[in-house]
């Protein structure tokens, strides 16, 4: 594949990610450790929060708590290289996250508040789909029995409830493996039955020597994971005013003008 | 990994049904609007042809943009795609070409039909559907530009329009230019040639565009 | 990966200073006190040396009689229609890279009076074409293009719009106006090329081969009054946009905690 991504980075505000295409056996879960130290967040203009740092091991886990706008979603989305952050680092086994985001995103599984199912696509298609798009030519075995949708599995996604739509969107951690889980409020449509699934995967996973960052509001067991709530990292309001007290961010590159 | 895209792609299209096919059908029915409007006198037909097929396919290669990248958006593959292995740059070349191919393509077949319909030469219909293969690509290229800079717009597809009509213009220009340079039998290897270079360009400078504004939405 | 690093720290860096800048533009706003006053004397002056010279010093033109006067307001609106954009462009590939502020603003700020100066040029060509070509309107190549440029202006001010955040919707119109500026002489080009086929035989073309010296005086005088005048309507604009987004974070710190 050719360059192209990287012709002309600078003119556009791209930045030549398209260099590199990650082998697809770079997902084994194996052992690293996934740091973040002192990440901000804005939105707009908005700070959310600042100072957010954790260390991750093999086989640990990381439930995030706040109130709602803690931006517990917008970390998540951080974490995922979705989202620009406003400061802090991000470490895979000691290398910047910056110098390498192809190779996070190949280690990463994300799923998000949307479940990506499309009303055309039966359930193994979809899963397929997603697996392709990690460079897999299908979706590992089991991965659908794993959340008890099996015989769903030539079934289109506009017959599914929304229920069966999220099984189906978090058995895309099985399809492909990979050693990081971002995982937004995983269970909220899901029922005790499918929560205690859910709960299990990530269990296997971390035993696996998988890590996951999970959003939650306490409705999903996660067995000795550390507890990191945002509501402690939020920007106190007047920072907005006054940036030069936060003392959270990196101190500003230039005093504009 | 590219091509399994664009055929994903396409098999959303086909199972989406009648709705991918509409660009054809607004085009072969705004052409036949033409003479209705301005009467059926041959030869007014035969020298207003090559515009009026030409604008009719720039309206019609608009119609389905909006939803390029919409409704990825909306349920969430577009956050997918971003992380997938393929660089955003291939992905929305993926997606145009499956565009053009349920866009672009089938109006260049449909054009030598209306070509007969507005009393065009044969000259004039080889290079028509020559010239719609050439721009029709140039045109779902600098759509899925506009596509991209509007995908999180609530009201996003009159705003596509607005984008993207003026940057159609030299596409419109070149299209029409190289079929009237065949009916009137003045060459039309120039403004062909100038057509392939504007699509050679916009086939690096479109997708690289398209993704940075993808990437700035989705933040 | 490199330039995906920086542009990600670069980012992060950049949102932070947009919070210093948005609490202390003290620096812009000092050097546009200082500026303005001179710089509405200056539009003052030069505009009306340039309308005493145009249109009691120059001669009467042997074919046109007085008409041709109107170019020495025609031909500067559209030099600084053209130069605006190309402003535009410039601080959109400047505050794309290097995220500055002051940038975004420039640039949103000179979209309007972009705009109106293409709009001073097509009225004035059109009020010109009346007695030299006995209509309002002919599709001349010159005009063409510049009505298309009203076009790339309109979406540039639409698609600023648009946008509820307005770090986004600077950021995706500086995409649309380095899309327009690479655009903008391919459409010179094609119109051009456009016009020559349909060459409508009756037409006298708008150039001014045989310019006479003292018209030329008028005219550099006339197009420099208009860079000072846009001078002068910018720097009150930006202030307003500067006082429009701090009234936007006050906002925004009522709302968080």
């Amino acid at each position: 594949m050719p360059p192209i991504g990287s012709a002309f980075p600078v003119l556009l505000g791209l930045t030549g990610e398209g260099c590199k295409i990650p082998g697809p056996d770079n997902g084994a879960p194996g052992a690293a450790r996934f740091e973040a130290q002192d990440v901000a967040c804005i939105r707009g203009e908005r700070p959310v929060f600042s100072g957010v740092s954790f260390s991750l091991e093999p086989g640990g886990a990381l439930a995030l708590v706040g109130a709602n706008g803690a931006g517990k979603s917008s970390l998540l989305r951080i974490l995922a290289g979705l989202l620009g952050r406003a400061g802090g680092t991000l470490r895979w086994d000691g290398a910047p996250l910056d110098d390498d985001w192809p190779a996070h995103r190949s280690r990463l599984h994300y799923v998000g508040h949307l479940d990506a199912v499309k009303p055309t696509l039966t359930a193994t298609e979809t899963l397929d789909g997603w697996a392709h798009l990690r460079g897999r030519a299908r979706a590992e075995a089991g991965a659908l029995a794993a959340l008890g949708i099996e015989d769903l599995a030539d079934v289109p996604g506009r017959y599914l409830s929304a229920g069966q739509r999220r099984r189906l969107a978090l058995a895309r951690l099985l399809a492909t493996p990979a050693p990081l889980w971002l995982l937004d409020e995983p269970t909220v449509t899901l029922d005790a039955e499918a929560t205690a699934r859910v709960a299990a995967m990530i269990a296997r996973h971390r035993s696996d020597g998988g890590m996951a960052v999970v959003a939650t509001h306490g409705e999903l067991a996660l067995e000795g994971a550390r507890r990191l709530d945002l509501d402690r990292h939020a920007i106190a309001a007047d920072a907005l005013l006054a940036g030069d007290e936060t003392g959270a961010g990196p101190e500003p590159e230039h005093e504009a003008w | 990994m590219f091509f399994r895209l664009v055929g994903r792609e396409l098999t959303l299209a086909v199972r989406g049904g009648i709705g991918s096919l509409m660009a054809v059908v607004f085009f072969v029915l705004a052409v036949t609007l033409f003479p209705l409007g301005v009467g059926p006198e041959l030869g007014l037909l035969s020298r207003i042809a090559p515009g009026v097929v030409w604008v009719a396919a720039l309206l019609a290669a608009l119609l389905s943009l909006d939803r390029l990248f919409v409704a990825d958006h909306e349920d969430g593959s577009l956050e997918l795609l971003m992380l997938g292995a393929l660089p955003l740059e291939f992905v929305v070349l993926a997606k145009t070409a499956a565009h053009w191919l349920t866009t672009g393509l089938p109006l260049a077949a449909a054009a030598p039909v209306l070509a007969i319909l507005l009393n065009m030469s044969v000259d004039g219909l080889v290079v028509l559907v020559v010239s719609l293969l050439l721009g029709t690509p140039l045109l779902s290229l600098i759509g899925a530009v506009g596509a991209a800079l509007t995908v999180s717009l609530r009201r996003g597809g009159a705003l596509i329009a607005l984008l993207v009509l003026p940057l159609y213009v030299p596409v419109l220009i070149f299209g029409v230019g190289a079929v009237e340079g065949a009916v009137l039998d003045v060459g039309v290897r120039a403004n062909l040639s100038i057509l392939a270079g504007g699509l050679v360009g916009a086939l690096v400078l479109g997708p690289l565009a398209a993704a940075a504004a993808l990437r700035m939405t989705a933040e | 990966m490199a330039t995906r690093a920086t542009g990600a720290t670069r980012r992060a860096k950049a949102g932070w200073t947009s919070i210093h800048f948005f609490a202390n533009p003290a620096r812009f706003l000092r050097a546009a006190r200082a500026v303005y006053p001179w710089a509405a004397a200056a539009t003052a002056a030069l505009i009306a040396a340039g309308l005493v010279l145009g249109l009691y010093v120059a001669p009467p033109d042997y074919q046109q009689g007085d008409a041709y006067r109107i170019i020495f307001v025609h031909v500067p609106a559209a030099w600084m229609s053209l130069f605006v954009y190309v402003v535009i462009a410039l601080c959109s590939a400047a505050g794309l890279v290097w995220r500055h502020p002051l940038a975004d603003l420039v640039a949103r700020s000179s979209a309007p009076i972009g705009a109106a100066f293409t709009l001073i040029t097509l009225l004035s060509g059109s009020l010109w074409g009346q007695p030299m070509w006995g209509t309002w309107w002919v599709w001349d190549a010159r005009l063409t293009s510049m009505l298309v440029l009203l076009f790339l202006y309109l979406g540039y001010i639409a698609l600023h719009a648009a946008f509820d955040d307005p770090a986004k919707g600077a950021r995706a119109a500086a995409i649309l106006a380095l899309v327009g500026v690479v655009n903008v002489p391919i459409v010179k080009f094609s119109v051009d090329w456009w016009n020559t086929l349909h060459q409508p035989a009756t037409i006298s073309k708008i150039d001014s081969p045989s310019i006479d010296s003292s018209m030329v005086a008028p005219l550099l005088l006339m197009a420099a009054g208009f860079m000072a005048y846009y001078l002068t309507v910018l720097i009150p604009r930006v202030r307003a946009e500067i006082a429009r987004r701090r009234i936007r974070n006050l906002r925004l710190a009522q709302v968080s905690r």
